[in-house]
């Protein structure tokens, strides 16, 4: 180590060793709450929509997820790539799922009026083998009343929250619901001539709009009811081990030729485009609060370092009149910045990672579209540490560089 | 050593220019003890801060140990300060976060010795004027005329070439005054070169030369015979 060097360190050291406790632990303080703000607002605004993410790919697509393309009414051959999935490795499970659209009226038996507008509602209705689609999406953990599907369970559906009226009312108006629709309740569907009265089993709390806006029955039904006899379904979710990467999978069913027959996504590329959109903005609102953070660490850093040079302006001109080097006396300055933010981001990464990233994990934010998380990973934690400290030499350098240009004489007498 | 060709000191204010220094002329041997008198205002002071190096001078020349002082860096200065100059000022100025031996070990670290032996050489400078029993103490731990001292242990630590003391006793009492003269003289007995700025006649007894000066300029060099 250098002289220079040698003489900060003692000097940087000291300086905070002497300096008031309350002054330290406020500062502390501060750089503590700014790399909160840092990785915490950006973390939570991204935790949202990975919460979201997290639950479209275990409720609903799977690790991969083949769909039926624009202007198909099914996956054509779908038996046939069923036979190619279950021959390639790493699928732990998949769910073939017949769709179609339809409309579910209740309280049809309790309207008098004729001209009484009717309780009904447009919605998709899913044909599932419940054992495929529980080892799949484990469905069944979202049901919030009633129960799931079992085999054998004909005549019987379950129906996603968001169509019913008691669960919805949050979103005011903006799309028709059921009333008065609890499991037991009889409900008609109708699509085209075909009218079939079910009984709700369950009810589906789910912020997987693909879910708890659908109505689930088994897939031996639908094919009766809606006649699909030629066994092509509308869309598979595929569940891997770990073993293989969703997108490896993909890149083997486009090689097998499936892509001829259905789109083929990774749980990535399935992200509703509102949640990419919703994502962006939030990337952009964190890194912008992340910016203000930091200009609000570095002014705190800038304030305290100038006060404390200012103060000690004497000294600094006395510490150059006996012939100690400018970089040393600036060097100790940011030795002080420096060492706030390792102390304040230190504590600050026992807090979020020892306290607040656990607890919100076990206790998810509930949002309306999601289970927000607070997503922190090491890198972005880092580069937001390396970021402050940045900030911080500057914040420390800027006012010792100041006070070290002036005339040692002026410095020493005050002037 | 020390060779001085008017020089002078302007400090401007505006549009009032005022002559602090006019046309110094000035040498000083080595292992001298000289004392600058005057009256306040009189410019012993300025001219101290312009031959220790910590001012610039308007005009003039200063040679010290065969260097022209006058047009260096600032690098340069700061380095020739620390290699070749000590200083004890009026008000003590040691550094109130450092102890006694850490004030005396700073300009040693800055010239390189490393912190332990920089920490033996201020153990034995603060040792030979009696203060070693005080080696970890604050600033605000000593009295005045111990932080003097251990100013005059700093200046001295790395053997420089002179030593400036502007009014060292100035804010001591008589004993602690008569305390830190003591030192100056034997270091100056030591052969040490020493330039003192005093405004008291009585504390000039030891040394070899007292300038006089009045009004920005030199009036008498009264030499003395010890």
């Amino acid at each position: 180590m250098g002289p220079v060097l040698r003489v900060a360190f003692l000097l940087g050291v000291r300086q905070i060793q002497r300096a008031n406790i309350w002054t330290t632990v406020l500062v502390v303080l501060i750089m503590m709450l700014t790399f909160l703000s840092l990785v915490g607002v950006s973390g939570i605004l991204v935790g949202l929509i990975a919460g979201s993410e997290n639950a479209n790919k275990e409720q609903y697509t799977g690790d991969v997820i083949l769909s039926t393309p624009k202007g198909d009414s099914y996956i054509e051959d779908s038996q046939s790539i069923i036979k190619i999935l279950e021959t390639l490795p790493g699928i732990e499970a998949y769910s073939a799922r017949y769709l179609t659209s339809a409309t579910i009226e209740a309280n049809y038996t309790t309207r008098r009026d004729p001209n009484e507008v009717r309780d009904s509602i447009g919605g998709v209705i899913t044909g599932i083998d419940p054992l495929d689609e529980e080892a799949t999406t484990h469905l069944s953990l979202y049901v919030a009343e009633g129960e799931f599907l079992s085999e054998g369970d004909e005549g019987y559906i379950l129906i996603g929250k968001n169509m019913l009226q008691r669960y919805s009312s949050a979103f005011g108006d903006a799309f028709d619901t059921l009333e008065d629709v609890y499991p037991g309740t009889r409900v008609r569907i109708q699509s085209g001539e075909i009218t079939k009265e079910v009984i709700v089993k369950g009810i589906i709390d789910s912020k997987v709009d693909e879910t708890s806006f659908r109505i689930f029955m088994l897939d031996s039904e639908f094919k009766r009811i809606f006649g699909r006899t030629n066994l092509n379904v509308n869309e598979i979710s595929v569940r891997l081990d770990g073993t293989q990467s969703a997108e490896d999978v993909k890149q083997s069913l486009l090689a097998s030729g499936v892509g001829d027959y259905a789109t083929i996504e990774t749980f990535e590329e399935a992200i509703p485009e509102f949640l990419e959109d919703i994502k962006q903005t939030f990337a952009f609102l964190g890194l912008i609060i992340g910016m203000i953070s930091a200009v609000v660490a570095a002014i705190t850093i800038v304030v305290i370092i100038a006060i404390n040079a200012i103060t000690r302006r004497k000294y600094i001109g006395i510490l150059k009149g006996i012939g100690v080097r400018s970089e040393a006396i600036i060097l100790a300055y940011v030795m002080q910045g420096i060492l706030y933010v390792v102390i304040g981001v230190g504590l600050a990464s026992v807090v979020l990672f020892g306290l607040i990233i656990p607890g919100i994990n076990a206790n998810p934010i509930d949002f309306p579209f999601s289970d927000g998380i607070l997503v922190a990973t090491i890198p972005g934690t880092l580069t937001r540490f390396f970021f402050l400290l940045v900030v911080s030499i500057f914040s420390g350098w800027l006012p010792a560089w100041v006070i070290v240009r002036k005339n040692t004489l002026d410095a020493i007498l005050g002037r | 050593m020390i060779k001085i060709r008017n020089l002078t000191k302007d400090y401007t204010n505006g549009k009032v220019v005022t002559h602090v220094l006019r046309g110094i002329d000035l040498d000083i041997a080595s292992g001298e003890f000289v004392a600058i008198m005057g009256k306040s205002g009189a410019g012993k002071s300025t001219l101290l801060y312009q031959i220790s190096l910590l001012d610039q001078p308007t005009s003039g020349t200063i040679i010290i140990d065969d260097e022209d002082i006058i047009n260096m860096s600032s690098f340069e200065r700061t380095a020739f300060r620390l290699n070749k100059l000590g200083y004890v000022f009026q008000d003590y100025a040691l550094v109130p976060e450092l102890t006694a031996v850490e004030n005396v070990m700073i300009p040693l670290m800055m010239q390189g010795f490393s912190r332990s032996k920089a920490r033996d050489i201020s153990q034995q400078a603060l040792a030979k004027i009696e203060l070693d029993h005080r080696l970890d103490n604050l600033p605000t731990q000593l009295s005045g005329g111990e932080q003097q001292r251990v100013s005059i242990a700093r200046a001295t630590a790395q053997n420089p070439k002179i030593l400036f003391a502007d009014e060292p006793t100035a804010n001591l009492d008589s004993v602690s005054s008569e305390a830190v003269l003591a030192v100056l003289r034997e270091l100056h007995d030591q052969g040490q070169t020493i330039v003192m700025v005093t405004h008291e006649k009585e504390y000039t007894t030891y040394c070899d030369r007292v300038i006089y000066m009045e009004d920005g300029k030199i009036t008498n060099i009264e030499e003395r015979v010890r």
